[in-house]
């Protein structure tokens, strides 16, 4: 017997009598500004939301943020930053990159979680190798909550799906809140309508 | 190891650190509170709870369907599912996969389930360089000594314990105990590993049958960076960590970091449907009791459980006693309700290292019934013959007296009778244990019968 | 309607005002209590050991002696929880099945039973910490637990805030543990000790001159703590505050 056939029987075996699935209520809420809900939610988990002015093209305004970069890879039209990165083979590549330009596919307001997937990163790796992210995103596209976040079809299609609220973050040694943990040091959203 | 933990014994050192046992006990009241300043603001947080609890029921009641279901969806994805009945076959299954390919280092992230099974030791052995990404596994990886809290490790220790041991492994300065900068080393410490490793380990929080994808939910970045560079992912799954539909995502996700932490999401929660193209990324299914421990009517309600850690930040034992203390992988309440069927004879005191005040089973986002599992555990023990000599004994002898109120009289009256110890059998080495740290109460002058009998008759 | 009162054997030992306050408090309110002369314990030390065939006997004599009563009200929360949700070592009768359906902890009586709430000769003009029992709180939800997302209810403060002059202050964790827990407190001293200081402390630090409390088992552990520490606190059951107890 397989471990697999032996795992299963003893599952069948074991299993309690059948309790039902409950159905998730829906929690519709009707947000005033699910835009500025993200934003203070974002917030709180230690990212940011940053306008450009009138004007400002995208791809000086991501200079402007980041002043100090030598290496701005970009996954979008808007920016061009010193890599494209469709020109990247290997993930390891990415190791010296300063900021990573992606844009998010939608935002949830009650956390301030961006969605991004293989398609929004080009090479998932950008999204923990470079030093500081931004992430263009489209104001509209902001859902309330994970429950409506969690019923996008793309979750189904994406092999690759992460939920990013904010840089990484740790508090292991003493409580200390570090942001910056071994991801991204930052985490900046621009509000930006696609191309 | 066959001899019993001795969890007073344990919690009595810890509790002589002052510095460390103060800290300890208040950084996770910390987080309980946090976890309450979540729960407060959302309304249908009781709600939440029994769907939580709900979901994970019909789910283990269903397990076989849902596993086939994830094993199909999984594999139609592209992934390789394997199936471990305990964990010897589990540290073979990975280490098959990592030989196969060649690879010799390995970096992780936090798995319970890899210390469970006792991963690390056996790769080891076979030549595997195994590198802790998760900051707090990572310092205790360093200093030898296993994990104290699934959720924060290194709870324990304080900033210049941490500096110490990365003074001795990593080379920092000994004698900086800045926080920001013991981080800052361990990160640029870490991330070449991450550049050269050949394999990524993962665990998962939650496994969905209706896509094949299993998520995992973490705050450093270590998980993706070991999982999105080495062409090698492996992830170590309990079978308990089954949920039907992707949707049933919103419910768990929404509790999971609240209960634990008191943040609203972690800042990184990932869903693995299926490898990047080029690479591979295996699922170890694991057993190990799980499928026995669902057949037991009292007990199986612990597999509901999503590591959350909000039953260990919210326990006044754990917090006062540390994680170590328990001498077993999994601590704190959920340890005590599960650890009895790993080895119920090592495992014994550890149902009787509780006041049975229920705090846990009011924070568990699941609504596990550990405090009652708890009680039922304690009548096991003591059916199989696992109590301490000295306190079986009490008990016969305390069931004796108050059966019978003639010998329950006689032995209140005579403590009553200006005698400076509780009644005997109350205690089998009464006076040593309590007077210890408390003044014991004084005897008045007449019990409660007496003063009724003088004042309102009725003597027999 | 037929009361009995229970009074568990350390307050029998330790604190019988406990159990003339309960008494004198019961028949002020105007009904009729009898005290079964042959009840001993309820079965809960042995039980919350795992020993059940040791509780029987107690567990066995206390449905006897409580036999036939419309309720059984005692000054304990954690006996009251045990008779109502674990006395099972004994066969179910109905007998035992009404007599684990009347039992009622003391201010569940006065409260939900007998619905007062107001207690006029009562008069205690000092700083009070409450201390509920857990099995009082989360058993017998006598209170909302702090874990639990519900609208706020505190039965033994409601009755309190009728006592004149009674001040009650909050403790930083008002309903953490205190460490009694039984024979926990012998056989894990060490935590247990812990435990019940900190807890005191906590009241004295909110300005709490006496501890007020539904289970004098806590009370005989923090009352210990208390005077080892040298803690200028002091401690009443409620029920000797509301029958106007002076101090």
């Amino acid at each position: 017997m397989t471990s697999r056939e032996l795992i299963l029987a003893r599952v069948r075996r074991n299993q309690p009598a059948w309790r039902d699935l409950p159905t998730i209520p829906s929690f519709e809420r009707s947000l005033a500004d699910p835009w500025a809900a993200f934003g203070s939610a974002l917030a709180r988990m230690g990212g940011s939301v940053a306008v450009p002015p009138d004007g400002t093209a995208l791809d000086a305004f991501v200079r402007f943020l980041h002043a100090g970069a030598k290496v701005i890879c970009s996954a979008v039209p808007e920016v061009v930053g010193t890599r494209r990165i469709a020109d990247v083979r290997h993930p390891a590549e990415l190791d010296d990159v300063d900021v990573g330009v992606v844009r998010g596919a939608f935002g949830v307001a009650e956390t301030g979680s961006v969605w991004l997937s293989e398609r929004e990163f080009g090479v998932n790796a950008l999204g923990f190798l470079a030093q500081h992210l931004v992430v263009l995103l489209d104001p509209r596209s902001i859902v309330a909550d994970l429950h409506a976040a969690y019923r996008d079809p793309r979750f189904r299609e994406a092999r690759y799906a992460v939920l990013m609220t904010g840089p990484s973050a740790t508090a292991d040694i003493e409580g200390v809140l570090i942001r910056g943990a071994q991801g991204i040091r930052s985490f900046t959203v621009v509000p930006a309508a696609p191309a | 190891m066959m001899n019993r933990v001795d969890h007073a014994e344990a919690s009595s050192k810890f509790i002589e650190a002052k510095d460390h046992a103060d800290f300890h006990d208040k950084r996770l009241w910390d987080l309980r509170r946090k976890r309450d300043s979540e729960s407060e603001a959302l309304p249908e947080w009781e709600t939440l709870r029994a769907l939580a609890s709900q979901i994970k029921e019909h789910t283990l009641t269903h397990l076989g369907d849902y596993l086939e279901e994830f094993e199909r969806n999984a594999t139609a994805n592209g992934m390789v599912v394997h199936w471990a009945r305990d964990a010897a076959e589990h540290n073979e299954i990975v280490h098959r996969i990592l030989e196969a390919h060649g690879a010799t280092i390995l970096v992780k992230s936090k798995s319970m389930l890899t210390d469970e099974c006792e991963m690390r030791p056996f790769l080891e052995n076979r030549g595997v360089e195994i590198v802790e990404t998760d900051l707090g596994e990572r310092i205790q990886q360093l200093d030898d000594e296993p994990p104290s809290h699934i959720v924060v490790p290194a709870v324990h220790k304080l900033r210049g314990d941490v500096a110490e041991v990365f003074g001795r492994t990593l080379g920092t300065d000994p004698d900086n105990s800045d926080v920001p900068y013991l981080a800052e080393s361990q990160r640029r410490h870490t991330r070449p590993t991450y550049l050269r490793a050949h394999a990524a380990m993962t665990g998962a929080n939650f496994a969905i049958a209706e896509t094949g994808t299993f998520v995992v939910c973490t705050n450093e970045g270590n998980a993706d960076l070991g999982a999105n560079l080495p062409p090698l992912h492996i992830a170590s799954i309990g079978i308990e960590k089954l949920l039907p539909r992707i949707e049933h995502l919103g419910v768990f996700v929404r509790m999971l970091s609240r209960s634990a932490l008191g943040s609203p999401i972690t800042q990184i929660t990932s869903h693995f449907r299926a490898p990047r193209p080029g690479t591979e990324m295996h699922v170890v299914l694991v057993d190990n009791g799980r499928s026995e421990r669902l057949g037991m009517e009292d007990f199986w309600y612990s597999l509901k459980c999503i590591r959350c850690g909000a039953c260990m930040n919210t326990c006044p034992v754990y917090r006062r006693s540390g994680g170590l203390s328990y001498g077993a992988t999994y601590s704190g309440p959920i340890g005590v309700i599960i650890d009895p069927t790993f080895n119920l004879r090592k495992y014994s005191a550890l149902p009787f290292a509780s006041t049975l005040n229920g705090s846990c089973t009011s924070v568990c986002p699941v609504k596990i019934d550990i405090h009652e599992q708890i009680y039922k555990w304690r009548e096991v023990i003591a059916q199989r013959h696992q109590l301490p000599m000295v306190k079986k004994e009490a008990m016969r002898v305390a069931g004796k007296v108050l059966a019978s109120p003639k010998l329950y009289r006689a032995a209140v009256e005579a403590a009553a009778a200006g005698l400076e110890h509780l009644p005997r059998f109350l205690v089998y080495n009464p006076f040593n244990a309590w007077g210890r740290q408390r003044e014991v109460p004084a005897a008045p002058a007449q019990t409660f019968r007496q003063w009724y009998v003088a004042n309102r008759g009725g003597e027999r | 309607m037929k009361v009995a009162l229970f009074i568990p054997c350390y307050v029998d030992a330790f604190f019988p005002e406990v159990g003339i306050a309960t008494l004198h408090l019961l028949e002020r309110l105007g009904c009729e209590v009898d005290y079964p002369l042959d009840q001993t314990c309820c079965g809960q030390p042995m039980a919350n050991s795992g020993c059940h065939d040791d509780a029987r006997g107690a567990e066995a004599l206390f449905a006897q002696n409580f036999a036939g009563y419309d309720r059984i009200v005692t000054p304990s929360g954690s006996c009251t929880h045990h008779v109502r949700d674990r006395m099972t070592s004994i066969e179910q009768t109905p007998e035992v099945q009404a007599v684990r359906r009347n039992v009622r902890e003391l201010v569940e009586f006065l409260h939900d039973d007998l619905g007062v709430l107001h207690y006029p000769w009562a008069s205690f003009p000092h700083k009070v910490g409450l201390h509920i029992g857990c099995s009082t709180l989360r058993a017998l939800r006598e209170a909302k637990a702090s874990e639990i997302r519900e609208p706020a209810f505190n039965k033994p403060a409601r009755l309190l805030s009728a006592v004149k002059g009674l001040e009650l202050v909050q403790p930083e964790r008002p309903d953490e543990c205190c460490g009694f827990g039984g024979t926990f407190s012998v056989f894990e001293e060490p935590v247990s000790a812990k435990m019940g200081r900190d807890k005191v402390e906590d009241h004295h630090r909110a300005g709490a001159q006496y501890i007020v409390s539904t289970d004098m088992s806590c009370v005989m552990h923090q009352q210990g703590c208390a005077r080892r520490a040298g803690l200028p606190l002091r401690f009443l059951h409620i029920a000797q505050v509301l029958n106007g107890v002076s101090a």
